[in-house]
């Protein structure tokens, strides 16, 4: 069933992608361009209607304060936290933003939550995937860094969500890239994934067993990729500039973004060349102009590619493996094109890693193949199963602003725990629950996830009720709360109150809203509306000239009718839904005769005493006029 | 109506015997049903009110086989796992769910020789202790009474110790740095660890004699080498205390 369909989706920092299982093979659905990548860029043109991807790059320069990128490092993030994210990235937030309040970014004179922006870049490749289908597409499998807490995971969810998109799991990015390996590999061990990106670092261990993908350990930043290798060569550039041509551009958002431009290409240049040139032109007709050669590049990006030793370490230990005890290594995502950062890999684990796939397709083609298993699977993906692990612990404030931790990091997932509860007072209706995550002692230093209130519980002295509560990981990483009062076995109310995200009433809000910005695909689904019109009247058509009407109009009424139904067949292969409409339009009208004289002659046949059946007319809207529709509206 | 902070009551952080009713049918064919699924038509169960050891039909005994039980993980997660029913209805999903986080707690718990131990001692009815000057000064805000068992041997060395970390502490809060003081510190916590270590083999003493016991059907006997590895667990379970106190103040 083509309803059915469910692709894999890498909703990336830097670029987004779309991949679908043909037959037995996960393959990266392009983009109108033609292009496998999708940057995640998204702009608010001038007509108010949002742009993404490669025709949203152009506004980053011509008119950066209506565009936006990297939005994935905002997700599930509070104001108090993104200082870095701020001096760093031409983020502009909305100026009546309240403390606790879901980040609001501004676009143009518009704003929008993290997630919503997420969405932009989801709605265009649920467009793509329906325009290379020819169908709706409506559910798909959505990676995530193995690392992202519960709050950036929600948050990915919610842009699914906002975009249309039933998200029927969210996997982790090295998880899938082990996936798409595996396909063709079946074979047994312990693979290490180093997956190095635009914005975000993980490295997961797994075990490899008859077709079990089993991750050990999981760690990582979410906040260390490409991104910062670039912010590190615009402020040496901003640097320079200032000093040597005594130029001040870092307010010029226009000058910043060529110079953000410059230093990506020379970076990427650098993986294959010795040395790269920096040429930019700046405002007063000046010019900077700089070689780049490898060996400082690799000097200066040092402290950042060695931020992703720590976390190999600590998964290592967590595992409980030596490195050599490690099978394979796999390179994933597109920082680790850079030749300094294998070489890092190769040293800590002793061995040649892999590369065999597209560092920055592999997640995609992952996600692709768990989507697949998911719609019930085939040959190719039989016995697969992929277990995860969430990555940070989970816990609880107790008295003393302590963590008390009850699921540990690296637990396999779904994971549960159940805690008991009581009341401190007489009568105590309320119970608040804080739910952290994170791996330090105490509570100030973890990620605070929700407060649950629990309400309702029924009258009963002080320390007498038992309420128990129940924390659920679910396969997405995410966690649900259920609670019950033992002694009375009324389920008690749990309101939440996350700490960092949206409600499901703004959720619901934000559906709403999206289909403002929904003109593309009305569009699209006008242009699929169309053609099937089309497809009727031509169908009638066909039949209406085996029928004896056809002999009984004029020689030019035929003339006429087969020149305007050469051009509907011409206009119906195009994307103009309106063009299609006048085409069937005029159609219509010069076969109105041809109508009256087939329907006269069904009435005939039916007087002379034979059914309709056998006046053979065929069946709907080809009965009588060949498109009725156009005559009652 | 004020939202007050709760503790937790208790520090049990699995229930012992998972949540569930107890059926005793299929919900789907009624024909009888087993732990996990039916054993007639395959369909997923919701949970019953068993322990660990159930849930692997295994045993109530500390000598296990690990590669046994991985093994019986992978199956059952093949057969469990969220995945396989993506596309069934909402019920069952939640079945599902329900049923592979308790497969994944229950093998968390039965493969790791010190939750395992202290999971059968919770299922025989004793309930540890948290040693901990953290512990202590909970239940001296809540008014309880609590027994703090400081090894005998380790007495000197853990005042020793705390003195050194309010030192420390010191320190942090004058901006001082004591490079000395801190790889002390560090080389404690590494002695500790391998302490931490030593017990946990000599635990592995102790499950002979409990599975000796728990095949003889002797209660005394049973009880003897219960008690032996509470006290054993609670020393353990101090010095890894101790270690997290030393992290604790080493991350500040």
């Amino acid at each position: 069933m083509p309803s059915e369909r469910i692709v894999g989706i890498d909703l990336g920092t830097t670029n987004s992608l779309l991949a679908f299982m043909e037959g037995d093979r996960p393959v990266v659905i392009p983009g109108e361009d033609g292009l496998n990548l999708v940057p995640s860029v998204v702009a608010l043109d001038e007509r108010g209607q949002i742009v993404v991807g490669n025709a949203a790059r152009k506004y980053l320069i011509e008119t950066p304060e209506r565009a936006v990128y990297s939005i994935k490092r905002l997700m599930g993030r509070g104001v108090e936290d993104i200082g870095e994210e701020l001096r760093l990235f031409p983020f502009r937030l909305a100026e009546d933003l309240q403390p606790g309040e879901v980040l609001r970014i501004k676009l143009g004179d518009k704003t929008f939550t993290p997630p919503e922006i997420s969405a932009f870049i989801l709605r265009q490749l649920k467009r793509n995937a329906e325009r290379f289908f020819d169908a709706p597409v409506t559910k798909a499998v959505i990676t995530v860094p193995a690392y992202f807490n519960d709050a950036q995971r929600q948050a990915t969810k919610d842009a699914g969500r906002i975009a249309g998109l039933e998200v029927l799991r969210l996997v982790n990015e090295p998880t899938a890239a082990s996936l798409a390996y595996g396909l063709d590999r079946k074979q047994n061990g312990i693979v290490a994934v180093y997956d190095f990106g635009g914005g975000t670092f993980d490295i997961s261990i797994l075990k490899l067993h008859d077709g079990i993908f089993e991750v050990i350990a999981t760690n990582g930043d979410t906040h260390l990729g490409g991104d910062d290798i670039d912010n590190l060569l615009i402020t040496i550039a901003l640097d320079d500039i200032e000093g040597d041509l005594g130029l001040n551009v870092r307010r010029n958002g226009e000058a910043v973004q060529s110079i953000r431009k410059a230093v990506i290409d020379a970076k990427i240049a650098l993986s294959s060349q010795p040395s790269a040139k920096l040429d930019i032109e700046l405002p007063q007709g000046k010019r900077y102009q700089r070689e780049i050669t490898r060996e400082q590049f690799e000097q200066l990006i040092q402290p950042i590619i060695d931020r992703t030793v720590g976390p190999c370490k600590q998964a290592l230990k967590d595992a409980g493996l030596k490195p050599e005890q490690i099978d394979e290594v796999v390179l994933v995502g597109g920082s680790t094109r850079i030749p300094k950062v294998r070489a890092l890999v190769e040293e800590m684990f002793r061995r040649q890693a892999h590369t065999d796939l597209n560092p920055d397709e592999v997640v995609a083609l992952g996600a692709a193949v768990q989507a697949h298993i998911l719609a019930g699977g085939s040959e190719a993906t039989e016995n697969m199963l992929l277990l995860d692990v969430t990555p940070l612990s989970l816990g609880i404030e107790v008295a003393g602003g302590v963590t008390d931790k009850i699921i540990l990091r690296n637990s396999t997932i779904p994971a549960s725990a159940t805690q008991y509860y009581t009341t401190q007072v007489d009568g105590q209706a309320n119970v608040a629950i804080h739910v952290l995550q994170g791996e330090r002692e105490l509570a100030k230093d973890c990620r605070s996830l929700a407060r649950f209130d629990l309400r309702g519980v029924p009258p009963m002295p002080a320390g007498m009720p038992r309420i128990e509560v129940k924390f659920l990981i679910d396969a997405n990483g995410i966690l649900q709360v259920t609670a019950r009062e033992q002694r009375s076995g009324k389920e008690a109310e749990i309101q939440v109150q996350p700490s960092y995200g949206l409600t499901d009433d703004q959720v619901e809000n934000m559906i709403l809203d999206s289909f403002d910005y929904a003109e593309e695909d009305f569009r699209q689904r006008q242009v699929i509306e169309a053609r099937n019109e089309a497809e009727t009247i031509l169908a009638a058509l066909e039949k209406g000239k085996q029928s004896p009407a056809w002999g009984q109009i004029t020689n030019d009424e035929r003339k006429q009718i087969t020149k305007l139904e050469a051009a509907l067949k011409a206009v119906n292969s195009e994307d103009d839904y309106q063009a299609i409409r006048k085409a069937i339009d005029v159609l219509n009208q010069a076969t109105m005769h041809l109508a009256e004289l087939m329907m006269d002659t069904a009435v005939s046949t039916a007087l002379k005493g034979k059914s309709m059946d056998q006046a053979d007319m065929g069946e709907g809207p080809a009965v009588g006029h060949p498109v009725g529709k156009a005559e009652f509206e | 109506m004020n939202v007050f902070m709760a503790n937790p009551e208790s520090k049990t952080s699995s229930p012992l015997l998972m949540p569930g009713e107890a059926t005793s049918t299929c919900w789907s064919c009624g024909t009888m049903r087993a732990v996990h699924f039916c054993s007639a038509c395959g369909k997923v169960q919701p949970p019953m009110p068993v322990d660990y050891f159930t849930f692997f039909g295994m045993p109530r005994k500390l000598n296990l086989d690990t590669a046994l039980l991985e093994q019986e993980f992978y199956q059952l997660s093949r057969k469990l796992h969220p995945d396989l029913y993506a596309r069934t209805q909402l019920q069952e999903q939640e079945w599902s769910l329900e049923q592979s986080s308790l497969l994944n707690d229950a093998y968390r718990t039965l493969k790791d020789p010190i939750r395992r131990t202290e999971y059968l001692l919770r299922l025989e009815g004793v309930e540890l202790e948290e040693q901990s000057k953290r512990a202590t000064d909970r239940a001296r805000m809540t008014g309880e009474v609590k027994e703090q068992v400081v090894p005998p041997d380790l007495l000197e060395e853990v005042f020793e110790l705390n003195m050194q970390l309010e030192e420390l502490q010191m320190n942090q809060k004058t901006g001082e740095d004591d490079a000395g003081l801190i790889a002390e510190l560090q080389q404690k916590k590494t002695e500790f660890e391998k302490k931490q270590d030593t017990l946990a083999e000599e635990l592995k003493g102790y499950w002979n004699e409990w599975d000796r016991a728990f095949d003889s059907g002797m209660e005394e006997d049973r009880r003897k080498v219960r008690d032996k590895m509470v006290d054993l667990l609670n020393r353990r379970n101090y010095i890894r205390n101790l270690v997290r106190d030393v992290n604790e103040v080493l991350e500040n």
